[in-house]
Parts: C-alpha cells; sequence; structure tokens
C-alpha cells in the first residue's frame, strides 16, 4: 500500500451564475479548500488555464466573487480527436462572516492554483469599563 | 473517418464495475450535450482527464494540472504510446488551521495513451503553464498523410 492514494478522474462541475454572461460558453465552478488561522482566512482555488491578468477577485458587502477567464487551448489548425475537458470561465462565490481588511488582502496565483489570504480585522480589545461609585 | 483508429481508447481503464453506469451517464451525457448545443465530451474515466488534437504534423494532448510541479510529473513515449504519470502534493498548512472546506484532492495518477499511429518519440515536447499540461507529440513520417497529386 503507498500512503497517497490514486486520483479519480472527475469533471469539472458546470455551474449556472446567477446573473446573465456576456460572453457565450460554459461557467465552471473551481474547488476550493478554505481555512482559517487566527490571523486570517485562506482560499486556494484550483483554476488551471487561468491567468494573472484575467482573474479578477472582488469583495463587497462580504461578498467575495472570484472569476477567471480561460481562453481556448485549441490552435487553429487543430482538429479535435478526443475531447474530456472543456474550457470556460471559472466563477465562484462566498460570502464572508469575519469582517476583512480590505486593504490586506494578498492574491498570488502559481501553476494554476489561487492562494487568497484575506486578513481580519484585529479585533478591538475589549475595553474593561470600571464603575465608580458615587 | 479519424476517430476510427482510437475506437480502442483507452487502453488502460480501472474501475470496471460501474461501467454500465458510465455507459448510461454518457449517454445521457451525450442527449444534454447536444440539447445544450456543446461538444459531446467522451470521458475515460481516469485522471487526468486530457484533450487530445491533431494538426497535419503533430498530436497535442492536453490535461488541466492544477498545482502540479513539473519535478513530480513523468512523461514517457515510445513508437505508439505514451504514459503520462505523477502526483498531486497539497502541502500542509498550518497545523492551527480550521478548514471549512476541502475539495482539492491530492494523490498519484498515471495514464498511458495509445495514439494508434507512430510518433516520433526522440521529439516529444512537454511543457507546464498555468496548470495546464501540454504534450506536442510530432507524428512520425510514414504517419503524415500524403498529398497525392492528380495527372
Amino acid at each position: 500500500m503507498t500512503d497517497s492514494k490514486e486520483l479519480q478522474a472527475k469533471e469539472k462541475q458546470a455551474v449556472t451564475t446567477p446573473t446573465e454572461q456576456t460572453k457565450p460558453g460554459p461557467v465552471f465552478s473551481p474547488e476550493v479548500d478554505i481555512f482559517e488561522t487566527d490571523a486570517d482566512i485562506v482560499l486556494l482555488a484550483d483554476m488551471p488555464g487561468v491567468k494573472a491578468e484575467n482573474l479578477n477577485i472582488d469583495l463587497r458587502d462580504n461578498t467575495l466573487t472570484i472569476k477567471g477567464d480561460v481562453s481556448p487551448f485549441e490552435g487553429p489548425d487543430e482538429e479535435d480527436i478526443v475531447i474530456e475537458y472543456e474550457v470556460g470561465q471559472f466563477a465562484r462565490q462566498f460570502s464572508l462572516s469575519d469582517t476583512i481588511d480590505q486593504a490586506r488582502i494578498e492574491a498570488k496565483l502559481e501553476d494554476g492554483v489561487l492562494r487568497l489570504t484575506l486578513p481580519k480585522v484585529a479585533k478591538a480589545t475589549p475595553r474593561k469599563i470600571t464603575v465608580q461609585a458615587a | 473517418m479519424i476517430l476510427k483508429p482510437y475506437f480502442g481508447w483507452p487502453d488502460v481503464r480501472f474501475g470496471q464495475t460501474f461501467d454500465e453506469f458510465d455507459r448510461m451517464r454518457r449517454q445521457l451525457d451525450l442527449l444534454t450535450g447536444n440539447l445544450m448545443g456543446r461538444p459531446a465530451t467522451r470521458s475515460a474515466g481516469v485522471f487526468p482527464l486530457l484533450n487530445l488534437t491533431e494538426d497535419k504534423d503533430h498530436y497535442y494532448i492536453r490535461a488541466e494540472l492544477p498545482g502540479v510541479k513539473a519535478e513530480n510529473l513523468e512523461i514517457q513515449s515510445t513508437g505508439t504510446t505514451i504514459s503520462i504519470s505523477g502526483e498531486r502534493k497539497i502541502p500542509v498548512e498550518n497545523k492551527n488551521a480550521k478548514y471549512h472546506r476541502r475539495e482539492r484532492e491530492a494523490g498519484k495518477f498515471s495514464r498511458v495513451i495509445n495514439l494508434g499511429k507512430e510518433i516520433n518519440a526522440d521529439k516529444v515536447e512537454a511543457g507546464l503553464a498555468n496548470g495546464i499540461l501540454k504534450v506536442v507529440l510530432p507524428k512520425a513520417e510514414k504517419a503524415k498523410p500524403k498529398q497525392i497529386t492528380v495527372k
């Protein structure tokens, strides 16, 4: 037995977006890992084929939107023989409960994986109010 | 018809048990795919899913492998087959991290593709960019289509 398992083929999840697309073509939901530490929330998303300039990250009203465009993979003279996966836009939205420090958000795209670090706003230290006896 | 030589695709196949379901699902996919005007995809169900295309002189294989490093990828090619194997590693994050979602998977993979036609195994090139693997396989001289002039 090996310690790491065999990867299973999984087809990408095509989704319908709440708003209508201006560009035709399928939209896929990227697979994500989300974890939280005391200081921040980190989101990792698999977005193969997305270049940094085609990636859009937006956070407003506690809704985080990630969107990435993928250009068609084929050259002009290529003919399909076997097509097992399609390409299209990646899009997914998340609602965030913690208040995020928008100024310090960091995004990194490496080997088709987006790493988004969302630092939490430092919570106000609890203030002790002493009641003075009159 | 170009599809004919690839009728035996794929050569290596795991999980025979679900063949029946697979076939049913694929037929449904074909049906719905056609209705929605999208090209029907036909998958062998082996990771990684890949697209095979050709032009006059080359075959092109592309696969989505986000987060896979070039050093964890091994590609071998012989006269008519090419094998792609490797491992996708997901580094362990902060121990104190609380996971909310865990959809990305790590693991090993291996796939053999039989092209059915000869390729020039010495000149195969592979590149990894933005999580997409692209393998360019030059066709062997004798496998290239010959232009025949009509006199």
